[in-house]
């Protein structure tokens, strides 16, 4: 790379900087660490009812078992912090006390923790524990109990549960097209490759714990509240995540009792979920029930929309997610109308899962936009079009940038859209039934606060410490390329160091809001250092005096401007000190309070139904994007295939089945519950605009990693109806929805 | 998992000594993971994955299998892709390359159901403790029995490769503890759960498969096809076994195995025969299906897989008229 380049390194498509470690196992995930001293196995023994108390357990056997060296329970499990207590610490930084008391808080809680030297010797000493419950008729099914629904004090993602603009119920009367529906969205695990897993150790009285977890900060608060500790005192350790999605926001049972087991035995324990362990001891997005009402005129123009949700909460842990708030930001309309009821209910944790609101909102609310659209007799990439607001219907707000009609019009040439109303069941490719499908993709882009740390040393090589984590997204190489960027360096004398609680605290990832926030604080801390060089440079030569710290570039160990050059050993020798050493901290500007800011995209899909099974196939996923300026974009390429991916799953074959007679998921493996294979990706394109919203941060960019999801799920779903005639009113959508469609069409 | 013995045997008749008290290992594709969750406790595994049981050989009486050659070996073999092609397509239909590596064909026959009230062991299950009750019947039911279920059990096989062998009218050869062997066809290997659905099969305790003789002049032509949500690493909704030949325009010899919809794979016997002589045509295929299906009974979430297989019935038997021999859904 020349120097020329090197002014540019945001946007190249470099390869991640942590690939060869990933590939050849080197990179140490938080169960693969291993410390001075040998861990202990822990193993989490599971509820095996839904609601009630522990009548009694016993734990002889298992004490007895071979190799065993601690079995906890309510009985003896060391005194923690109360479930949920520290609660303005934010649901991830509350207390998570796990073994508690004798309550069972929802099936696959844990009564009983095993500790042995193996995992094995751990495993089969919990099959051996005992126990016996009064069980309690327990809540499994908001909508089973919608009589006791409320709304919720606070929402994931919008700022009030209920909203609207206009009169929602005047002008729906008044519109003459309408569509009126109801959904059903299905409860799902995130399903990440790592499990949730840890290793904690103890050194006097400081705990040090090796975690899959996405915001070290949080974990931190998190686990010293629960074990009424200082944060000082904990630390956390996270440099390799294998996949988030939202799961690892906060901590999760295995976390506690890990250092739970590991102060009593003085001894690290580690422990990794299983599969199975997930679906209750992992966080999961629970089922929504919702209602969509559209109006409109004749010609196709938005008159109304109502957004409504039902869904469940777990009781204790406060996390409603916005399925409907989107609705006030899409498209322009005379009154817009969300609401959102939450049932509390004695099921697993609820919590974020990609795209949290946005994933299972579009799902829905495109899906009736296309129906309307069909009534109206006008194209579906038309009717969006011809909604486009001027301004952000639900708040009046300007966009910062409204890129979805380019989105629109870009993804139909390259998809080959052919424009006209929806006509079902019209095309055939041998014994496959054809249809295309639409939606637009909208996801909030959020900055947090965020910290950043660099030290530049004199041999020209610079370090960032942040407590920043990669979980798969590229996050190493990307701030890497920011560094090089703002210092005019080579991204080869750049070393990242993440996912450690020693270091600068930032945001985490989650909520598409990692790049943006902390590139935004490492681009801070690299012009800090640029102010440093120069006026140090300044004090030892007056040359430098007046410059513009903006034109200083970093040649190997040596700093220039124009035809000044200096060593950077020689300005450290002459002032003092070993490092150029710089800190920043950023937060959020005002436009993001006065501006309506989003990414956008719009999804084409095309899938083919069997005639004969009504088998689904999707043959081809087109998404043309817009999410600010562009970091890296083989990175983003993968993120926002990855969400595409993920909304293949939503459209057609995620769910967790629960039974609600025990509360109990059942479909608890990967065999049963079915994301995506190889062989339900088809072709997917993907397409980004080249953006830049200075609204946003001063990198131009916005959130990347939910976007992908949003839109792809409707627009396979309106290529099911397009193919079939079926519209899709829960998911995922199976063959036994479509099979009376395709039996009307073909006999 | 409970601490047990672990055994290799060095041939079938070590191996059957050794197995009285346990449970044989071959691939350990599905044993293993029931082991790890108690539900499977056998006090000793008989590794029998070492046995020269991994041989195919070609003879008069048909082809030989031996019961360690693993699913991605046979489906593979050149004897098997031209003679038997519907036992390749089900074979690859079948899980993914990983496990089909590791599995065997003496264990995919064995391996256990897929219903979700099996592996949970806070449900009742007849199957996994007898007498316990049946948590599926008014539960989550949708993968469950269409044919032959009773009210003790709605559980399905789950294999793809047994549908196959009981259309082709494989034959399972068996070494027994006391030295003695039998022949079982393929099509009698598994049994209906009637009241004692612990027994998935007719084999005795310590009963080792060695072999699976595949006759030597199957009908010519094949088909089968898995109807499945997910494209790939997915049990079968429904799936189906077809072979026949065409001789003066009529159908002859034809065999039918459903998949997916019974405690075992289930030869659809009425729809053979109505079809066996038969010219084909729409009208003869649909009254097959409704002959097979008449008997069947839905569960609630799986009602439409008697709709389904009855059009899978029909599409097979077009498909196959037609001279196409498989299909890649």
């Amino acid at each position: 790379m020349n120097q020329q380049d090197s002014r540019n390194w945001i946007g190249k498509p470099l390869d991640r900087v942590d690939g060869p470690a990933k590939v050849t196992g080197q990179a140490t995930y938080a169960a693969d660490y291993r410390g001075a001293r040998a861990a202990s196995i822990g193993f989490i023994v599971e509820a095996g009812i839904g609601k009630g108390r522990i009548s009694s357990i016993d734990t002889t056997a298992a004490e007895a078992s071979d190799g065993v060296l601690l079995v906890l329970s309510h009985k003896n499990a060391p005194e923690q912090a109360p479930f949920g207590s520290h609660k303005d610490a934010g649901r991830f930084g509350q207390s998570h006390a796990a073994l508690e008391n004798d309550r069972v808080k929802y099936h696959g809680a844990p009564v009983a923790f095993v500790v042995a030297e193996t995992l094995e010797q751990a495993r089969h000493a919990a099959h051996l524990i005992e126990v016996k419950y009064d069980i309690e008729a327990g809540v499994f099914d908001a909508e089973a109990h919608e009589e006791d629904a409320v709304r919720p004090d606070s929402l994931d993602g919008a700022d009030e549960a209920d909203k609207e603009t206009g009169n929602f119920e005047k002008t729906f009367d008044k519109a003459p097209v309408t569509v009126e529906a109801e959904y059903h969205t299905p409860a799902q695990h995130a399903s990440a490759m790592e499990p949730h897993a840890t290793v904690a150790e103890w050194s006097e009285g400081k705990l040090t714990v090796h975690m899959a977890i996405q915001i070290l900060s949080d974990a931190r608060k998190g686990l010293a509240h629960t074990l009424k500790m200082e944060p000082g005192d904990v630390r956390i350790v996270s440099p390799f995540i294998g996949g988030g999605f939202g799961s690892k926001l906060g901590i999760h049972n295995e976390a506690v009792l890990a250092a739970l087991a590991a102060r009593e035995l003085d001894r690290p324990v580690r422990v990794a979920q299983t599969r199975r362990n997930l679906f209750s001891n992992g966080p999961h997005r629970t089922e929504h029930r919702q209602r969509l009402k559209l109006g409109a005129d004749t010609d196709g123009r938005l008159l109304a929309i109502s957004h409504d949700s039902l869904a469940a909460m777990a009781r204790g842990y406060p996390f409603a997610e916005a399925a409907g708030g989107l609705t006030q930001s899409s498209y322009a309309a005379l009154a817009i109308r969300m609401r959102h009821r939450i049932v509390e209910a004695d099921i697993p944790k609820v919590d974020s899962m990609r795209a949290p609101g946005e994933a299972i909102g579009t799902l829905t609310f495109e899906s009736a936009i296309d129906e309307l659209a069909e009534r109206c007799g006008v194209d579906p990439v038309q009717f969006r079009l011809l909604n486009e607001p001027e301004t952000e219907p639900g708040s009046g707000k300007p966009f910062s940038t409204r890129p979805l009609a380019r989105c629109l019009s870009e993804g139909a040439a390259s998809f080959g859209w052919r424009s006209g109303p929806v006509r079902p069941g019209g095309k055939r490719d041998g014994r496959w039934l054809v249809g295309h499908g639409v939606a637009a993709a909208i996801r909030s882009n959020n900055i947090e606060p965020a910290g950043a740390e660099a030290s530049l040393s004199r041999d020209g090589r610079l370090t960032l410490k942040l407590d920043m984590t990669d979980i798969g997204t590229g996050t190493y190489t990307i701030l890497g390329q920011i560094a090089a960027e703002a210092l005019g360096m080579q991204a080869g004398m750049i070393e990242v160091r993440l996912g450690d609680s020693d270091f600068a605290e930032t945001c985490g990832s989650g909520g598409s809001f990692g790049a943006g926030s902390t590139g935004t604080a490492v681009h801070e801390a690299c012009q800090n250092i640029r102010a440093d060089i120069l006026s140090r440079a300044a004090r030892i030569d007056a040359g430098w005096s007046g410059v513009n710290s903006g034109e200083l570039r970093l040649d190997g160990d040596r700093v220039s401007v124009g035809d000044r050059s200096l060593p950077l050993g020689d300005i450290l020798d002459a002032v003092g000190g070993e490092t150029f050493h710089c800190k920043a901290h950023i937060k959020a500007g005002d436009a993001h309070e006065t501006m309506a800011q989003y990414s956008y995209g719009a999804l084409f899909a095309e899938v083919g139904v069997d005639t004969d099974t009504a088998e689904i196939r999707l043959r081809r996923l087109l998404g043309v994007f817009d999410a600010g300026r562009i970091l890296n974009r083989k990175t983003a390429h993968s993120q926002l295939m990855g969400g595409m991916i993920f909304g293949i799953g939503a459209a057609l074959l995620e769910e967790s089945l629960m039974d609600k007679r025990y509360g109990a998921f059942m479909n608890r493996d990967l065999a049963e519950y079915h994301i995506a294979v190889n062989r339900d990706v088809p072709r997917l394109e993907v397409h980004m605009l080249d953006g830049f919203d200075r609204h946003s941060n001063p990198l131009g960019s916005k959130g990347i990693g939910e976007l992908g999801i949003c839109g792809a799920g409707p627009a396979i779903a309106n290529a099911v109806y397009d193919a079939t005639g079926h519209r899709a009113r829960k998911f995922p959508v199976h063959i036994e929805d479509v099979l009376p469609a395709v039996s009307r069409l073909v006999g | 998992m409970k601490p047990f013995d672990y055994v290799r045997a060095g041939s079938a008749q070590d191996a059957v000594r050794a197995g009285a008290e346990g449970r044989f290992l071959g691939g350990g594709t599905n044993l293993v993971d029931l082991m790890k969750l108690e539900i499977e406790k056998p006090d000793r595994l008989v590794d029998v994955s070492r046995l020269a049981s991994d041989e195919i050989e070609d003879g008069v009486e048909g082809l030989r299998v031996g019961a360690g050659v693993s699913n991605s070996a046979l489906a593979g073999h050149p004897l098997v892709r031209e003679r038997y092609p519907l036992l390749s397509t089900a074979l690859l239909s079948g899980a993914t390359q990983q496990l089909r590596n590791k599995a065997t064909v003496g264990g995919n026959f064995l391996q256990r159901t897929r219903c979700q009230y099996f592996y949970d062991v806070f449900r009742a299950c007849n199957k996994r403790v007898p007498g316990s009750g049946c948590d599926a019947l008014d539960g989550i039911n949708r993968f469950h029995a269409i044919l032959g279920a009773s009210e003790r059990c709605i559980a399905v096989h789950p294999s793809d490769m047994a549908v196959a062998m009981a259309a082709l009218d494989a034959t399972v050869e068996t070494l027994k503890p006391d030295g003695s062997t039998r022949s079982i066809p393929a099509r009698s290997l598994h049994r209906l759960p009637g009241d004692t659905p612990q027994f998935d099969h007719v084999l005795e305790t310590g009963e080792l498969i060695t072999h699976v003789v595949l006759p030597a002049s199957p009908p010519k032509r094949q088909f089968y096809r898995k109807v499945r949500d997910r494209s790939s690493y997915a049990f079968a909704v429904v799936s189906i076994a077809v072979a026949f030949d065409l001789e003066g325009g009529r159908i002859a010899n034809v065999s039918i195995a459903l998949g997916g919809v019974a405690h075992k794979p289930w030869r659809a016997d009425r729809a053979e025969s109505v079809l066996e002589g038969g010219s084909p045509s729409a009208e003869l295929f649909a009254m097959a299906a409704e002959a097979e299906l008449a008997r069947a009974v839905g569960q609630g979430h799986n009602d439409f897989k008697i709709d389904l297989s009855k059009r899978l019935i029909v599409a097979a038997l077009r498909d196959l008229s037609e001279g196409k021999r498989e299909i890649a859904a």
